[in-house]
């Protein structure tokens, strides 16, 4: 029972605004200083207002980037940024729903250890197995390339038991009934659970997405030749200079960058996003 | 369209489990089989390995003459109908008909005719292009059974397709499923816990208990001469009213009480009587048997008393113009009694009868 009082009303309200607006004002600070010159930062104090250097600044690091910082221009950081997020996405939907099915709909030996496998995986997060990783992926041959930086954080044990998850609330008999109708376990992963699945499957991407995009340990370990450094690597690059102030309007140029991508990818999918996280009927 | 022959066919879980114990059941070509009872009997796993959803752990199932227990479920040419329905919720009702008949490799054309068909005859044609989630229960419980008209199979398979449906809605159903299976001729096999759709539905009833059949049978035939204890309280509504009883030189004693006399064909001895609740008659002459009566339930076109003779509870079926008191006397005929053996329940052949 929700009590209706105006002033109840009123205080929640009050919780919730001050909660966007602590959310929201790194935010603002970090456009408005993505709109100032190099000197109005001397002061040690952050403007917040808007200043008139925006297009010289997103010019500037579109097409030169900083070479003072050994930052190149931000469009082929974007770039890898892109290629990296999107792959490990991908990569991992593609896995795990795989997984996910052979697990729930396959009676097969040791079934039941490599659920077991997979799911102790989860206490394996990339920071903790990042030496041996790294060694592997070195002689694989794989710095410096697509390859490594995605294939190793490619394996997603969440994403497998999401899948597994939703896999298991689908009522037997339709399984049943696509086999009395002639589908195959291939043809019913394709005609009928892959579409059920459709919601899940965006709801995931958008995670994954922003998971890829936001990699910074990983990425720092395996490229060394600016051509594969990815957004992230490049905003640290850029703070932290030796002898010199950090160009905090240039910087905050590259996070606005930053953020552009998964905000384009949440607002994008939004739709489906919610669908997929809050529907249960299926 | 053919018959089904099941030959001693057991399914026996692993851990041992017995759903299914040595059954055998010869379906004719076009018949109506109901297998019916309670949760548990083995019934839908009887009908799940026919499907070939179940392995055979036993025996053999042939569908036309074909023994199919190696084959593949599509391939026996069968079609089921679930109880949930089974439609596939992103596919259009038009899909979901289309979906076993593409796979099948059937010409576009044919499709069409065959959909559109089925759709006719179920009166769903204006919900082709519908989604399952738009449609009401009755309206998907059509499209289920579209769905198995579709491809003109051997046999129809039904897994308890009514038990989601309200009280009114299955009535109409169960017509509309026993005039389009006596329409299109197609053998099917049905099941049920519910021993009134069995009744009405079922060219015959094959009662299943603990696995095992307790009776094949004929509707009228299996109501009036149930094989066993079990099926006299199983099927018919209210149940069988069964009590021990004591025979002795011709006449059957409840306690102290005489229900009938002049009972031929049964030996002296205690067993168990059965005595249907529409053949309790009150005695106008008021020399049967006192029956204490408890508390009534209203039926409208009957009323079912609910009592007890010497201690043992009885229900009779009273039409609603016969006056009440608390005690009223009874009689039975005596040709209308049911004899069962104590002990295994199993009923008692009436020698010379």
């Amino acid at each position: 029972m929700i009590d209706r009082h105006p002033w109840l009303d009123a205080l929640a309200h009050a919780v919730l605004i001050v909660g966007v607006l602590v959310v929201a004002f790194p935010v603002y600070v970090a456009v408005i200083a993505s709109t100032h010159g190099p000197n109005d930062f001397m002061s040690g104090l952050i403007p917040l207002l808007p200043g008139s250097e925006m297009l010289a600044n997103y010019r500037s690091m579109l097409t030169d980037g900083l070479s003072s910082s050994g930052a190149p221009p931000l469009g082929g950081m974007l770039w890898n940024s892109l290629v990296m997020a999107l792959c490990i996405a991908f990569g991992k939907i593609v896995i795990s729903i795989l997984s996910a099915y052979a697990i729930v709909y396959f009676r097969f030996p040791f079934r039941a250890v490599a659920f077991w496998m997979i799911f102790i995986t989860l206490m394996l997060p990339v920071e903790v197995r990042i030496v041996p990783t790294f060694k592997v992926v070195a002689d694989l041959g794989l710095l410096d390339s697509y390859a490594g930086l995605t294939i190793p954080l490619i394996a997603s044990a969440t994403a497998t038991f999401l899948f597994r998850q939703f896999f298991l609330t689908v009522p037997d008999e339709l399984m049943e009934a696509a086999r009395i109708d002639g589908a195959g376990p291939l043809k019913f992963f394709r005609d009928i659970l892959l579409p059920l699945s459709r919601t899940n499957i965006a709801a995931l991407f958008v995670i994954l997405f922003i998971y890829g995009w936001n990699q910074y340990l990983w990425p720092m370990m395996i490229t060394t030749t600016s051509s594969h450094y990815t957004i992230v690597m490049g905003i640290k690059r850029m703070s932290d200079v030796a002898d010199a102030l950090p160009q905090w309007n240039v910087v905050m140029t590259t996070v606005v960058l930053a953020m552009l991508p998964p905000v384009i990818v949440v607002v994008g999918m939004q739709r489906l996003f919610v669908k997929g996280l809050i529907e249960t009927e299926k | 369209m053919s018959a089904i022959e099941i030959a001693a066919v057991s399914k026996v879980y692993a851990g041992g489990i017995r759903a299914v114990s040595d059954v055998s059941l010869l379906i004719a070509d076009g018949e109506f089989i109901v297998l019916v009872g309670p949760s548990g009997c083995g019934k839908s796993t009887l009908l799940r390995m026919i499907a070939g959803l179940e392995s055979i752990s036993s025996g053999t199932v042939a569908i036309g003459s074909r023994v199919v227990n190696e084959v593949d479920p599509a391939a026996r040419n069968i079609a089921m109908v679930f109880q949930n329905y089974a439609l596939y919720p992103h596919m259009s009702v038009y899909d979901n008909l289309a979906y076993g008949l593409r796979n099948r490799g059937v010409p576009k054309a044919d499709i069409d005719a065959r959909v559109a068909e089925a759709a006719r005859m179920l009166e769903i044609s204006p919900f082709l292009d519908r989604k399952p989630k738009q449609l009401s229960g009755g309206q998907r419980q059509r499209v289920a059974m579209g769905r198995a008209i579709v491809r003109k199979p051997d046999a129809f398979l039904f897994d308890e397709p009514l038990s989601n449906l309200d009280a009114k809605l299955r009535v109409s159903m169960r017509g509309e499923i026993r005039q389009l299976q006596r329409r299109l001729g197609v053998t099917s096999v049905y099941v049920t816990h519910d021993q009134l759709e069995a009744m009405t539905l079922a060219d015959r009833i094959v009662v299943l208990y603990g696995g095992r059949i307790e009776q094949v049978g004929r509707p009228l035939d299996v109501y009036h001469n149930p094989a066993s204890t079990f099926v006299a309280s199983f099927i018919g509504s209210p149940a069988m009213n069964l009590a021990d009883a004591e025979v002795s030189g011709g006449s059957v004693a409840i306690g102290e009480q005489v229900m009938a006399s002049g009972v031929a064909g049964i030996a002296d001895g205690k067993l168990t009587v059965g005595l249907r609740a529409e053949d309790i008659q009150p005695d106008e002459s008021g020399t049967g048997v006192p029956f204490a009566v408890r508390y009534i339930e209203e039926l409208g076109a009957q009323r079912l008393v609910h009592g007890s003779v010497e201690g043992r509870h009885l229900t009779m079926a009273l039409s609603p113009d016969v006056p009440l008191a608390d005690e009223i006397r009874v009689m039975v005929a005596a040709d209308r009694l049911h004899f069962f053996e104590n002990g295994s329940g199993r009923r008692m052949a009436r020698r010379g009868a």
